[in-house]
């Protein structure tokens, strides 16, 4: 089984363009991952692309061949949807395609388009990534989900909401001199505490923002890569996807995301690796209280003993184990179908050395990516090794 | 979309709203809630209704302020998941000024502010 390497990446800043349409953005992303890799157009066999909310935003299902017209290359395209996770799934399908031979070099990606839709219509729109009959129509948001699991979390557990504001201000620190983050913005745990509340116990700063953006990479087999000459210093060397039940009051736990913990263990396995292995991660942080829950389901930390980690500085970049040194979906931004691989390209340059933060971690050598859809009954989660 | 009707989830409705709510329940004792063809924990086939007990508790809740636009007039609300022994209810629960994990809840129907659509609440029981 050959190994799959990131051969190149490309991202459009993340923010608020609400005039730039999905097919614009990722046309930016696609460019910039094919010319760093250095492949031409011809070598890349196949597309594939995340998207969640096209037909909401844009009135635009069916987009994966819209894409890779963007992109500039004819080729079989598929669009992935698993909500907020849809990006990860395509980068561990196209993982697969590459190692079971079906591929040399596939680009993979994802963009979402969302602030044209407003508070109002983007908090329709990730609302559907619950379950429509027993949660969208009991007046459940997506905040408010995330919500009814930090106060399960606190009633199992212990903890308070100012262990969530150490989280989003350490996200924010982090994102600093991020230049494609939606926020380069320093703020404190009082900014948190006093931000107006979403779904309480979480406020406005407990939450990442709407945001457009598109990410892409090309991913090429260690035989391509030898063969072409290009240089691709990290492997992803461990793929891994878990589901839950679909409503948070089927599960077992409320307080747990045993879709992620199951994410992990395959991963983990499929690497050769155990999470005390992991030096670094990128994990899903679409709310505070998400990167708790991310962290514990990973095997970083203990049920129970991840709320307190960002406020002991276990977390922060300077930690035991650095958690979200892009600044997360939190400051970094969160255009859904976009994430998965941008939480990917954000840890293969850290690993490389090519990162503003890199220094914080310089001799890692394993990182891992974790993708959450919905309320973690989707995840996917990917490990990353520098391999030269 | 009102107009339409959907087979189980509606009939299932109207039954709480009847006081006549129910559970399905496989024989290996799993709950859920319909429409099922299949128990979704073990794939069994043979789900039979049960009633669903009286009185639920608490285990989350919270206080939405931002809601979605279906929900504009009724925010700021409390979303809360009861648990009712063999399956857990999601639902918005109104007349509590303070929620609390484990307080102890009867269920029915009521209508949502914005649209007037039914709408599955908790009270104080």
């Amino acid at each position: 089984m050959t190994g799959v390497r990131i051969a190149g990446t490309g991202h459009t800043h993340f923010g608020q363009f609400p005039e730039r349409t999905g097919r614009d953005l990722f046309a930016e992303a696609s460019a910039g991952a094919i010319e760093e890799a250095g492949v031409d157009r011809e070598s890349v066999e196949a597309l594939f692309y995340g998207n969640f909310m096209g037909e909401l935003a844009e009135d635009q299902g069916h987009q994966a061949p819209l894409m890779a017209e963007m992109a500039g290359i004819r080729v079989p395209a598929t669009r992935f949807e698993s909500a907020c996770a849809s990006s990860g799934v395509a980068v561990r399908e196209a993982v697969k395609d590459i190692r079971n031979g079906e591929s040399d070099a596939i680009l993979v990606g994802g963009a979402e388009r969302m602030t044209n839709l407003g508070t109002a219509g983007a908090t329709k729109a990730l609302s559907i990534a619950a379950d429509e009959l027993f949660e969208i129509r009991a007046g459940m948001s997506f905040p408010g989900a995330y919500a009814l699991m930090a106060q399960a979390y606190f009633a199992e557990y212990g903890g308070f909401r100012e262990d969530l504001a150490h989280i989003a201000v350490k996200n924010h620190e982090n994102a600093l001199e991020n230049d494609h983050a939606q926020y380069q913005r320093a703020i404190t745990v009082e900014d948190v505490l006093e931000a107006p509340p979403v779904a309480e116990p979480l406020g406005l700063y407990d939450a990442c923002p709407i945001t457009d953006g598109a990410s892409a990479m090309v991913l090429v087999s260690d035989e391509f890569a030898d063969r072409e000459g290009i240089d691709a210093p990290v492997s992803i060397t461990g793929t891994g996807q878990g589901s839950d039940r679909m409503a948070l009051a089927d599960r077992e736990y409320l307080a747990r995301t045993p879709a992620a913990s199951a994410a992990a263990s395959a991963a983990y396995a499929d690497a050769g690796i155990g999470p005390e292995d992991v030096e670094l991660a990128e994990v899903h942080d679409c709310f505070t209280i998400a990167e708790v829950l991310a962290i514990e389901s990973l095997g970083f930390f203990e049920p129970g003993e991840g709320i307190g980690a960002a406020h002991a500085g276990e977390t922060t970049c300077d930690g035991t184990i650095p958690i979200n040194l892009s600044g997360g979906l939190k400051a970094k931004g969160h255009p859904v179908g976009a994430t998965g691989t941008s939480q990917i390209i954000e840890l293969a340059k850290l690993l490389s050395g090519e990162h503003v933060n890199s220094d914080a971690v310089a001799d890692a050598r394993v990182g891992l990516a974790h993708n959450a859809g919905g309320t973690v009954a989707s995840t996917t989660v990917h490990i990353l090794e520098a391999t030269q | 979309m009102s107009e339409q009707r959907d087979e189980g989830y509606d009939e299932w409705i109207d039954a709480i709203d009847r006081g006549e709510g129910y559970v399905l329940e496989c024989s290996n004792g799993h709950g859920s809630l319909p429409p099922r063809r299949l128990c979704p924990e073990c794939g069994a086939g043979d789900l039979e209704r049960r009633p669903l007990p009286e009185g639920g508790t608490v285990d989350t809740y919270t206080r939405t302020h931002v809601p979605t636009p279906e929900f504009a007039e009724d925010a700021p609300y409390v979303v809360a998941i009861a648990d009712f022994g063999v399956a857990r209810l999601t639902g918005q629960l109104r007349g509590v000024d303070e929620p609390e994990v484990g307080m102890r809840v009867a269920v029915g129907v009521e209508e949502r502010e914005t649209t007037g659509d039914p709408l599955l609440v908790f009270r104080s029981a």
